[in-house]
């Protein structure tokens, strides 16, 4: 949101074409769905949707200092990756709390795009500018962001762009090449848990790729499904499931944290935190029947308290009820058994290993 | 062509709640709109009374699930539960779907028929929906 206005991407009249039910988020205007969440989740499983998250901010770190910064800024190991590869890493404060969590993509050794929540524009922005020495640049409203995300995802791009994406491995992209004729960078990353690709295209030429993608066979998706789609696949969602108060070890997110011989802002209560334990564990819970936990909802073990819900859905695929929740450690093992306390009334539920659902993995189901 | 004609149909009555009750004899049938139905769009659960449950008059008899948000039912009616929709425990979409029809929820014995006239005619719950 700027001057009290949501924002809006160059999408809009496509959604409001679709008949799409929009809805604020993260200071913008966005559709929640076109036809249905349950359809549109169902796409994205069996074939191929998109997404408008042009919302999501971006900003260029650029300069010969970019990847000496973001190793002091990032818990993940900047260093660890190669021209066109991606990394997932939260952003930490001093505490180790997290400021935001990113996707970085590295275009070269002093070029660097990272893409943060919505809702986090200002603040990342603020942040990176006051601990990094390279220029940063506010690319949010330059670039488009679609994800095309599905197990039919390759072949609906296959005739939309020159490269072979067949040889792509997740989390690779391809920088500066064109869809539908337009100057596009491809990524195979996604929030999904399905095979799928994230394109970055100028923010004024949007329409002609979204609507050969969509004459291409892929099925306009909303923050709706996008929702359910990652909770299935066990992705948290900033300021949902962790706020600056969360650390990534008590977020599940310890796979991010790359202590070993390095410095970065909050390492040191890291470290520290690893050597005394977290107080709390984000976890993953399945309920019984078909109550959904929503946001709130209290954890009990035999009675006693053992966390809240932070995230809870109807999972379309599964056909679970499921929820992310803040667990006391004690607590947070897979296998534990749990009561979830909605409307007053006690729902049991269990405590299981994430993700619930990955492409060639259904835990749960 | 006007898509919404029907949506509202005259021999119903109606809750600002968006609920809706058919008297069937001595018993009454309940659901929710049309209009409402499609706003939720994505019913996942309906959560229901016992069948010989008590319900009062404008207070919630059950809750209706969609994937974003909770909603309570309201009861139109005070009276006792007779026979509830089984099929939505398998097949909770039959409220979007046919929401006067297949898509019923509860049956209630009445203990004051009077507390329809309380209730919104079809124009009136037109005009409550910005459609009259």
């Amino acid at each position: 949101m700027r001057d009290g206005r949501l924002s809006r991407t160059p999408l809009y009249a496509h959604h409001l074409r679709l008949q799409a039910r929009m809805v604020a988020f993260g200071g913008w205007e966005m559709p929640l769905q076109y036809r249905g969440i349950l359809a549109e989740h169902r796409a994205v499983r069996t074939s191929c949707g998109i997404f408008d998250i042009s919302h999501l901010s971006k900003f260029w770190i650029r300069g010969p200092k970019a990847l000496e910064d973001l190793d002091r800024l990032l818990a993940n190991d900047p260093r660890r990756l190669l021209d066109g590869q991606a990394l997932y890493t939260p952003l930490c404060n001093e505490a180790g709390g997290m400021v935001d969590d990113l996707l970085v993509l590295r275009f070269s050794e002093d070029r660097f795009l990272v893409v943060g929540n919505a809702a986090r524009r200002e603040v990342d922005l603020a942040w990176l500018r006051s601990h990094a020495a390279s220029e940063v640049v506010d690319a949010t409203e330059e670039l488009v962001l679609l994800a095309v995300q599905g197990p039919a995802s390759e072949a609906v791009l296959r005739p939309l762009v020159k490269v072979d994406l067949s040889g792509l491995p997740r989390h690779r992209f391809v920088p500066e090449t064109a869809m539908a004729g337009v100057p596009a960078t491809v990524s195979r990353t996604g929030y999904t848990g399905e095979d799928g690709f994230e394109v970055f295209c100028p923010w004024d030429r949007a329409p002609p790729v979204w609507e050969a993608l969509q004459e291409a066979g892929a099925v306009p998706c909303g923050l709706g499904a996008r929702d359910t789609l990652r909770l299935e696949a066990g992705y948290l969602l900033y300021g949902q499931d962790v706020d600056e108060h969360t650390t990534p070890l008590e977020a599940g997110l310890s796979w991010t944290v790359k202590l070993q011989g390095r410095r970065f802002i909050g390492s040191e209560a890291l470290r520290e935190q690893v050597k005394t334990g977290v107080r709390r564990r984000l976890g993953g819970l399945v309920l019984e029947g078909r109550t959904i936990a929503r946001r709130g909802c209290p954890i009990l073990r035999d009675g006693a308290p053992a966390g809240a819900v932070t995230s809870g859905t109807w999972g379309p695929w599964i056909e679970r009820s499921l929820a992310l929740g803040s667990l006391l450690p004690e607590h947070a093992e897979p296998g534990t058994p749990v009561t979830v306390r909605v409307r007053d009334r006690p729902v049991p539920a269990e405590v299981v290993a994430l993700p619930f659902y990955r492409r060639g993995v259904e835990r749960v189901r | 062509m006007n898509a919404e004609v029907g949506v509202v149909p005259e021999d119903l009555r109606y809750t600002t709640e968006h609920e809706w009750v058919r008297l069937e004899g001595n018993w009454a049938r309940v659901g929710i709109t049309k209009f409402a139905a499609d706003r939720l769009s994505d019913v996942v659960y309906v959560e229901l009374p016992e069948v010989g449950r008590e319900v009062r008059f404008l207070e919630p008899f059950g809750v209706i699930e969609s994937v974003k948000a909770a909603s309570d039912l309201y009861a139109p009616l005070t009276g006792r539960v007779v026979e509830v929709n089984e099929r939505l425990r398998s097949e909770p979409e039959l409220v979007t779907q046919d929401p006067y029809g297949e898509g019923w929820m509860i049956l209630i014995e009445p203990t004051d028929p009077s507390e329809l006239d309380r209730l919104l005619d079809a124009a009136a719950y037109r005009r409550h929906i910005g459609e009259g």
